[in-house]
């Protein structure tokens, strides 16, 4: 206890408000032009999309490869809202955002009930096929406007609105993580059996951190909404699932910091080997493998050094 | 048409079809049962094996049988050096570190052909597209030829399986890989194996499918990838039976919502394949381990 | 007086063998009772069934003269019985203190949005929460293990914090399946004294599997023995020590 020298609140409020304004100042001195700060919203929106993510990969330990049909829900939720609502940006976006985030959480409880029953992969396959039923389900209904997508929705996502929605959606979950809601999910990553015989429904837990993280990629989907301002179902298909779990899984498993990390590295790089164009896939596949690798082989840039330094020693 | 034919009609299709999903999924189901891995770079093999009888026939003017063995060899040697480099170093990591290598070598296989052979999809040679004729239904050679060299593979690997020793010690390693690696069998020729006879169905499944579809191009391998890994779940991962009972099932879904229930509801064809992946979650609620799979109780 | 738990004819069946067979146990609050038997005759299946984790076939599990056996195993715990398991089931990459934590789960009642607000209802639970963790492992002489990661402990105190972990859940019942396996006899002869003391202290019921005698022989009141999941003998160690049938099943015949 005693060894705490600094309030982790305090901490984080100091850290939020200082990044937020460097990337003001840098924006009106125009270090930071359009186009990047454009960029900066979008890992923002991916990190979102990957602490959500991480609370059922990461600390619940299953295996989920449908998250991106729960930014669509989230997505189409707020932008139907937003461009049915005729009232100030003010309050329909919260409206917007938050009817989003609810419905993509109750269409995760529905998911939830019977999938999460499976475990591992099989799991992985259910919520895999549960993604693609959603993008089907979109690509077909009239109020989405099926494949060819909606358009002229309002531009509202903000770099301010979506930096602090951003820094609220990790305060929370960095809080549910450290609660007993938290020590009962990973509970039951570390073993389910036991979990059980500690008198926890491991059901209820199970399903509750499906529907937080269900509630917050919803809300990273209205945020993509308001930021790109046209929806097309296939943005939602498997490959964003994948992508975003390539984060959780170099973040390094029930590691909230480092999965923020791996977002914004793994997104910059993206940004960075576009220029490359073609070669831009190859790259960033390579970089992949490599890195899964050494994480395995535990080769880190410590231990290459460490072994350089010990062969010139020798 | 009318109905009756119509839908025996796409019963041969679904056939066809489905023998193909088959002997992709034989591919997922081998490696699944040894080394627990969702090996998701196997539909870019298809892939491979589809370029690799292209280039054959179009570079060195050989013919089909003969593009399809060197398909077959370079997709093995694909196979087992995939395994090699990029799988093997994660075998007793946490295994979604493997699944996430598997992603990066089918993106790293996808976007290598896109960049040597374009983004565009290339026209195959058309081959076996004489009709036959009975009664009111038209049967392609190419369907006759597909189903019977499915079954004929799938019929030759059944008796290697249950009849060699290779054969038995993979089923003793997917039954428990530890216990087998202690009676003396080499877990790394069983995984090499299972890599190379999985890759080499691969081949030909890509080959089959390219000439179906008178077509090829980098993502091809994708959506037959994904249909023939939820083949292999419909039946029971691991379970060989389970595979080819899985990829027949799901070719007779594809073909009778698109040819058959689409004469009924014109738009059966945007939902096809809502339907396969709901037919894929009914079936793991009701038996989680599918169809032919054994359930495994955790021992307490 | 009615008894604290009573089992009633019990059986399961697993495709045709049947590992637990009409098996019947009364046990009175505050007693301390040993299931003995030789290896494969059915012993953790038995803790299996009273903890819900199988569903006995036939028979019927009353706690307190409230029926259990159709309750799930998470119900069952939460109705008052505890269990260790044979082959250690920590919360591995948990520290020490967060693997009882977990278990005082249902003790807490603060909620989410206490949380996200740190209300002074969730900083006095967890307060409490803490210093009741620690007096547990003090119990166990685990204190100074307070943080380590459970899985980094020696053998003999992950067995100890998982006897502490399921007294965090505040059992009527514990279930303790070979909680001196893998000890070395000192660290037996202590466990002996905190099996004691901890029924004593906690007024709780305790039911133990173990195969080292001595231990069995020296802290139980009551043996029950089993063979091929049904019951051969019942009585006091003394009792039990010169059973004929005993005997023979531990021999062999």
């Amino acid at each position: 206890m005693e060894k705490k020298k600094f309030n982790p609140t305090i901490t984080f409020i100091v850290a939020v408000l200082g990044s937020y304004i460097a990337f003001i100042v840098c924006m009106q001195q125009g270090i930071i032009n359009n186009y990047i700060s454009g960029i900066i919203v979008s890992i923002l929106i991916n990190v979102i999309m990957a602490v959500s993510l991480a609370l059922v990969t990461g600390y619940l330990g299953e295996l989920a490869l449908g998250h991106a049909g729960f930014m669509a829900i989230g997505a189409y939720g707020a932008a139907i809202t937003t461009m049915h609502l005729e009232l100030p940006i003010y309050i329909e976006f919260p409206i917007g955002l938050m009817f989003g985030g609810m419905l993509a959480a109750i269409v995760g409880v529905i998911i939830g009930i019977p999938a999460l029953r499976l475990r591992g992969d099989y799991l992985g396959i259910i919520t895999l096929g549960f993604g693609e039923i959603i993008r089907i389900i979109l690509n077909n209904m009239k109020i989405t406007n099926g494949a060819r997508g909606l358009s002229g929705i309002p531009s509202y996502s903000t770099f301010t609105i979506t930096f602090f929605i951003t820094a609220i959606t990790i305060a929370i979950l960095y809080k549910i993580i450290n609660s007993r809601t938290g020590r009962a999910i990973v509970a039951i990553r570390d073993n389910e059996i036991a979990t059980d015989c500690v008198g926890i429904s491991t059901f209820y837990y199970k399903t509750l951190a499906f529907a937080i993280a269900a509630f917050f990629a919803g809300i990273a989907g209205g945020l993509y909404a308001h930021y790109h301002t046209v929806l097309v179902p296939s943005s939602f298909d498997f490959m964003q699932s994948i992508e975003i779990l390539i984060i959780v899984v170099l973040g390094g498993m029930g590691n909230l910091f480092g999965t923020i990390i791996a977002a914004i590295v793994l997104c910059t790089m993206n940004e960075v080997l576009r220029s490359f164009s073609e070669y831009r896939m190859i790259a960033y596949s390579l970089v992949l493998i490599i890195m899964m690798i050494c994480k395995a082989k535990n080769i880190t840039f410590t231990s290459l050094k460490a072994k350089l330094t010990n062969k010139k020693g020798a | 048409m009318d109905y009756g034919t119509l839908f025996i009609q796409q019963i041969i299709n679904g056939l066809h079809l489905g023998s193909i999903y088959a002997l992709i999924a034989l591919g997922y189901t081998m490696v699944y049962g040894i080394v627990r891995l969702i090996n998701f770079a196997h539909g870019e093999i298809i892939m491979v094996g589809a370029y690799t009888s292209y280039i054959m026939m179009n570079v060195f003017g050989v013919n089909i049988v003969v593009a399809l063995i060197a398909a077959v060899i370079v997709c093995s040697i694909f196979g087992v050096t995939i395994e090699k480099i990029a799988y093997k170093p994660l075998r007793n990591a946490p295994k979604m570190w493997a699944l996430i290598t598997a992603i990066g070598v089918s993106f790293f296989l996808q976007s290598t052909v896109m960049v040597i052979f374009g983004v565009n999809a290339i026209p195959y040679p058309t081959l076996f597209s004489d009709l036959i004729q009975v009664g009111s239904l038209q049967i392609s050679q190419i369907m006759i030829v597909s189903l019977a060299l499915a079954l004929a593979l799938m019929l030759s690997l059944e008796l290697f399986i249950k009849k060699t020793r290779l054969g038995k010690a993979m089923r003793a390693s997917s039954e428990d890989a530890e216990a087998a690696a202690l009676m003396g069998i080499s877990v790394d020729k069983t995984i090499s194996t299972a890599f190379m006879i999985g890759s080499a169905l691969a081949a030909i499944g890509g080959v089959l499918f390219a000439v179906a579809y008178p077509q090829i191009k980098p993502l091809m391998g994708v959506m037959p990838g994904l249909k023939a890994f939820i083949a292999a779940v419909l039946g029971g991962i691991g379970v060989i039976p389970g595979a080819m009972l899985g990829g027949f099932i799901l070719g007779l879904i594809e073909s009778l919502t698109k040819g058959f229930v689409s004469a009924f509801w014109p738009n059966a064809t945007l939902w096809a394949d809502a339907i396969l992946f709901s037919v894929l979650i009914i079936v793991l609620l009701l038996k989680p381990s599918g169809i032919l799979g054994k359930n495994v109780r955790e021992k307490v | 007086m009615e008894a604290l738990l009573e089992v009633s004819n019990i059986s399961v069946s697993f495709g045709g063998i049947k590992p637990v067979d009409q098996f019947e146990l009364h046990l009175q609050a505050g007693e301390l009772v040993g299931l003995i038997g030789p290896n494969g005759a059915g012993k953790t299946t038995i803790f299996n069934l009273l903890t819900g984790v199988y569903t006995p076939s036939e028979g019927y599990i009353k706690l307190d003269g409230k029926t259990i056996s159709n309750l799930k195993s998470y119900q069952i715990v939460q109705q008052g019985i505890a269990r260790t398991f044979q082959n250690i089931r920590l919360f591995k990459s948990m520290s020490v203190i967060e693997n009882v934590k977990v278990a005082f789960n249902n003790r807490l009642s603060y909620t989410l949005p206490d949380r996200l607000f740190n209300t002074p209802k969730y900083k006095a639970q967890e307060e409490w929460l803490h210093n009741e963790a620690m007096e547990l492992l003090k119990i166990f002489d685990l204190q100074d293990d307070a943080n380590e990661i459970s899985m980094n402990l020696p053998y003999g105190k992950q067995r100890k914090l998982e006897i502490a972990r399921a007294l965090a859940v505040n059992p009527k019942l514990l279930l303790l399946d070979e909680p001196a396996a893998g000890m070395n006899p000192q660290e037996t002869v202590e466990l002996m004294n905190t099996i004691k003391l901890i029924r004593d202290k906690f007024n709780i019921t305790i039911l133990l599997i173990e195969h080292d005698m001595q231990l069995v022989m020296s802290i139980c009141e009551r043996l029950v023995v089993i063979e091929y999941g049904k019951i051969i003998a019942k009585g006091t160690p003394d009792e039990i020590k010169h059973n004929e049938r005993v005997i023979a099943a531990y021999l062999g015949e």
